[in-house]
């Protein structure tokens, strides 16, 4: 069953801070492997709707189900350990870590075989095996001549990079970058929508994406969800929605 | 009915004594983000600054009140911002927090410093203390009475006036925010703050004189226990309203005063739970406000320009530079060790010993401050936990201390474990008012229980108890307890060590950097809390059962809630980021008090001074002063060693802060 259906699947989503609905009545599924851009104008819900996959808020009304099974109730790390990794809006390093704690810690985290008695008996040292997977990641997201510096002392950019390796060292089934471009240059941009097509197609990754650089939308993602005040507007290739006149409307306003 | 109204009424003065002083936190909290601790040192400060110059001057009470509630205490909250508050970023709760603290410990031991006559009771303003003016369902009210409320009620009223009508409320409200952002719209947000903090500072020292009639002498003590019932009454209104606040003041005091009357003078209740009662209330506000659960950490829009904390300076100094320091580590530790077993004066042994006790203790805020990122102000009392229960042991069962100590540390963690659940979803200022209201619970319960604490005298004397010297090897009255303490700390320094190493160390760093990120990474922040609450009482019990063999007695006034806070004042001035801040910390703690013991008697609490001065400097170096001294002299012998080892590179690791060191050296080198 859970094979064949969608990876993450969104039935009826909504979300209201007091009065006002941030996310209305959202229905979408992002396949396995598939690549998925969720795009809208500011202040269309899509960072709420992260927030809603991944437990750091609770949708009020609607079901998210991962893999066939409901994530209701279940907190942001049960989450991320059933494969749902992310980065966000705002930047969120780890401060006084170099590069390659980050990816140690993500990989730590995810494999679970860290433990108190372990760490008294000095069975903690990174074995090789972690070390190879940890150089492979860096490597892949360009990062390894920066392996041992301190975050503290990266440009937003290398902190984006970061963010993004490290929800890559937790093996997840499904990734949510929330806007991983800002603050990238373009050549930045370009490699890091390298990177995101290469984790979709050689490690079946899914991911969802959500982007205002419309270029690099249409650069990686297979489909496109259209998201504006809270409402899905438009969802089906990046062409078709980009042709849909509500989007139009959307982005481009009344005189258009 | 007239029953009820007779044991109520009495506590409305108190009341409104605590009502000042909880305005003023909300005041402040609201205005500046500062949840100021000191309050209470400047309420004293007033009191004995207004008596002093009545007994010892001769002023008059009018110009003696000027002086101390008009001039001096606002001046002195205006010094508090200048000086300290106005320079820590926002953001930065931590040292807001630990800079309020330090100044609640070192300023009433600087006073005793300075003014070390003890003063009787000061007069009551305006009112004559022994007139009767009115009876109120049976309960007279004397001058005292008639002050305490009369004045309460006129200044809380011209607050209200005057935040209401005029615009400075609603700028107060853009300062919290962020100071340097409301600065960007124009408004002048420093003297809007540092209005708030003399009308805040001029309430405390209101309260101060208001109520220093109703104890025989003016004494520090009488102002913390009206500084916690304030911070109660201020978390009921979850920080926010003033009115609420001044409200749940009065009703603490009237709740106070009730069940005295009702309750049986001799019961548990009214020795232990009754003093504990504003510390019950803000457990319960914190527990059960929602308010109080959502207290939001103030976050500046505008954080991300401050710059990073420069990296530790064993991290980034050079390998030959490294291996000599820590050559020089052991040649100093093997010349202690050696010291102790031959040399050293019997009474200087017994000092160094608790220093090592003191270590141990110390290395627990290393866990949950340092490691854990979380402000513990109950260190102390877990300590307490461990050092009872091993000496319970000891004195019931004969159980050595030795193994006691294993029986108490885990008791320690229980309890703490215990502190943990209860605060879940506390943390910064919420958690460490947390801490420092079970702390106080512990202290009510086993200073007025016999049969816990031993009473006044303590539990003990613990000499004939056999501590327990491995298989009775040791000579007790040779250097056997050292070797004991010694080994202890060893133990358990090199415990902490490997678990900072560790994933452990590892999974709380990351939660320490960013808790959203670590959560999404899959780490239970939950589970993380509990497990490091756990160690760091484990830690606390076994420092506290030291302390209390090298002692020979376990008394409660070693495990006040003073020392919490003071144990934390020390730590963070050394630097409570590494095993040595701790240990350093210690052996400083007891050298200073060793060295004062020599000094006049006023002297006495000049330590508590010396490292409360230091901690103030947590906000410019929050790795500690030691810390920040170890990288700047680094600095200075870099270029030396560059000449002694050519070619010799920084470690991995240092592309970020170190090329200035590694720039200075190469200028150097070249000159």
């Amino acid at each position: 069953m859970a094979e064949q259906g969608p990876l993450l699947a969104l039935r009826g989503v909504a979300k209201a801070f007091g009065g006002v609905s941030a996310v209305q009545d959202i229905t979408f599924d992002v396949q396995a492997g598939e690549s998925v851009g969720l795009v809208g104008p500011n202040g269309a819900g899509k960072t709420t709707l992260f927030n809603c996959v991944c437990g750091q808020l609770k949708n009020d009304r609607g079901s998210i189900e991962f893999e066939g099974r409901s994530l209701r109730g279940l907190p942001t790390y049960k989450r991320a350990r059933m494969g749902i990794g992310r980065t966000y809006q705002r930047a969120e390093v780890f401060a006084d870590m170099t590069v390659r704690d980050h990816l140690m810690v993500a990989e730590r985290a995810r494999s679970r075989t860290g433990r108190l008695w372990k760490d008294l008996c000095n069975m903690s040292r990174p074995t090789d095996e972690e070390c190879e997977k940890v150089e492979g990641t860096m490597e892949l997201v360009g990062l390894s001549e920066l392996a041992d510096t301190p975050v503290s002392a990266l440009g937003l950019g290398h902190c984006r990079l970061v963010e993004l390796a490290r929800a890559l060292a937790g093996e997840p089934r499904l990734l949510l970058a929330d806007e991983p471009s800002s603050g990238l240059d373009e050549h930045e941009t370009a490699d890091l929508a390298a990177v995101l097509r290469i984790i979709q197609r050689d490690r079946g990754t899914a991911v969802l994406l959500v982007e205002h650089d419309l270029g690099i939308v249409a650069e990686v993602v297979d489909r496109a969800v259209v998201m504006d005040l809270g409402n899905k507007i438009a969802e089906g290739t990046f062409a078709e929605v980009m042709e849909d006149p509500m989007v139009r409307h959307a982005y481009l306003g009344q005189s258009v | 009915m007239e029953q009820f109204l007779g044991f109520a009424v009495p506590g409305i003065p108190y009341g409104c004594t605590y009502a000042l002083v909880a305005v003023a936190l909300v005041l402040t909290y609201r205005a500046t983000g500062v949840f100021n601790f000191a309050f209470a040192a400047q309420a004293y400060v007033a009191a004995l600054l207004f008596t002093a110059l009545i007994q010892s001057a001769h002023f008059s009470e009018w110009l003696a009140f000027v002086i101390a509630v008009v001039v001096v205490s606002p001046l002195l909250g205006l010094a508090f911002d200048r000086l300290l508050f106005s320079r820590i970023p926002n953001s930065n709760n931590m040292a807001k927090l630990v800079t309020s603290i330090s100044l609640l410990v070192g300023i009433p031991a600087l006073m005793q410093v300075f003014i070390p006559q003890n003063y009787y009771a000061p007069p009551s303003i305006v009112f004559n203390p022994n007139t009767v003016y009115f009876t109120l369902a049976g309960a007279p009210f004397n001058g005292l009475d008639m002050s305490a409320i009369v004045f309460t009620a006129l200044v809380l009223f011209a607050m209200g006036v005057m935040m209401r009508l005029t615009p400075l409320g609603l700028q107060m409200r853009g300062a919290v925010e962020s100071r340097r952002l409301v600065q960007l719209d124009g408004v002048n947000a420093g003297g809007v703050v540092a209005v708030a903090w003399v009308i805040s500072s001029f309430l405390a020292g209101f309260a101060g004189i208001l109520l220093a009639p109703n104890f025989g002498q003016v004494q520090a003590q009488p102002f913390l226990t009206l500084m916690v019932a304030a911070i109660a009454a201020a978390a009921c209104a979850a920080f926010r309203s003033m009115a609420v606040a001044a409200v749940a003041a009065v009703l603490i005091g009237v709740a106070t005063f009730t069940l005295q009357g009702y309750l049986p003078t001799q019961s548990f209740l009214f020795t232990s739970i009754l003093p504990s009662l504003p510390f019950l209330v803000l457990v319960g506000a914190l527990l059960f406000h929602p308010g109080m659960r959502k207290l939001e950490q103030a976050t500046d829009p505008l954080a991300s320009v401050d710059p990073p904390l420069p990296p530790l300076a064993a991290a980034v100094r050079t390998p030959a530079m490294g291996r000599v320091i820590s050559v020089l580590w052991y040649v100093v530790l093997g010349l202690f060790i050696v010291s102790m077993l031959t040399w050293m004066p019997r009474d200087w042994e017994s000092v160094l010993n608790q220093g090592l006790a003191f270590s141990t203790l110390f290395l627990s805020i290393t866990l949950i401050t340092g490691m854990g990122g979380q402000l513990s102000l109950a260190q102390a009392g877990l300590a307490g936990v461990g050092a009872f229960t091993a000496a319970q042991l000891a004195n019931h069962l004969g159980i050595p201390m030795m193994a006691g100590m294993l029986v108490g540390a885990a008791f320690a963690a229980a309890v703490a474990v215990l502190l943990a659940v209860l605060s879940l979803r506390l943390r910064g200022l919420g958690l460490a008012l947390m801490t420092l209201g079970a702390a106080l619970v512990f202290d009510n319960i086993i200073q007025s229980s016999q049969t816990l604490g031993g009473g006044s005298g303590g539990l003990g004397p613990m000499n004939n108890v056999d501590w327990g010297s491995p298989f009775g090897l040791l000579n007790p009255n040779g250097h056997a307890l050292f070797l004991a303490t010694f080994s202890v700390l060893v133990v358990v320094t090199v415990a902490i060590l490997m678990i900072r190493r560790g994933t452990v160390g590892r999974l709380l760093g990351a939660t320490r950097g960013s808790e959203t990120a670590a959560a999404g990474i899959g780490i239970n922040l939950t589970w993380q809390r509990i497990l490091i609450f756990a160690l760091s009482g484990a830690v606390a019990g076994i420092g506290g059962t030291l302390l209390v063999i090298q002692q020979g007695v376990a008394n409660p006034q070693q495990f006040n809630y003073v020392f919490s806070l003071a144990f934390v004042v020390i730590v963070v001035t050394t630097g409570v980021t590494t095993v040595e801040g701790a240990i350093q910390g210690a052996f400083g703690y007891v050298i200073i008090q060793k060295l004062l013991g020599y000094a006049p008697a006023q002297f006495a609490n000049l330590t508590f001074v010396l490292f409360a001065f230091g901690a103030l400097t947590y906000a410019q170096h929050p790795e500690g002063i030691l810390e920040f001294q170890k990288r700047r002299s680094m600095q200075r012998f870099e270029p030396l060693f560059e000449r002694l080892f050519p070619g010799s590179q920084p470690d991995a690791g240092s592309q970020g802060e170190p090329l200035i060191a590694g720039g200075l050296s190469e200028e150097a080198v070249r000159g």
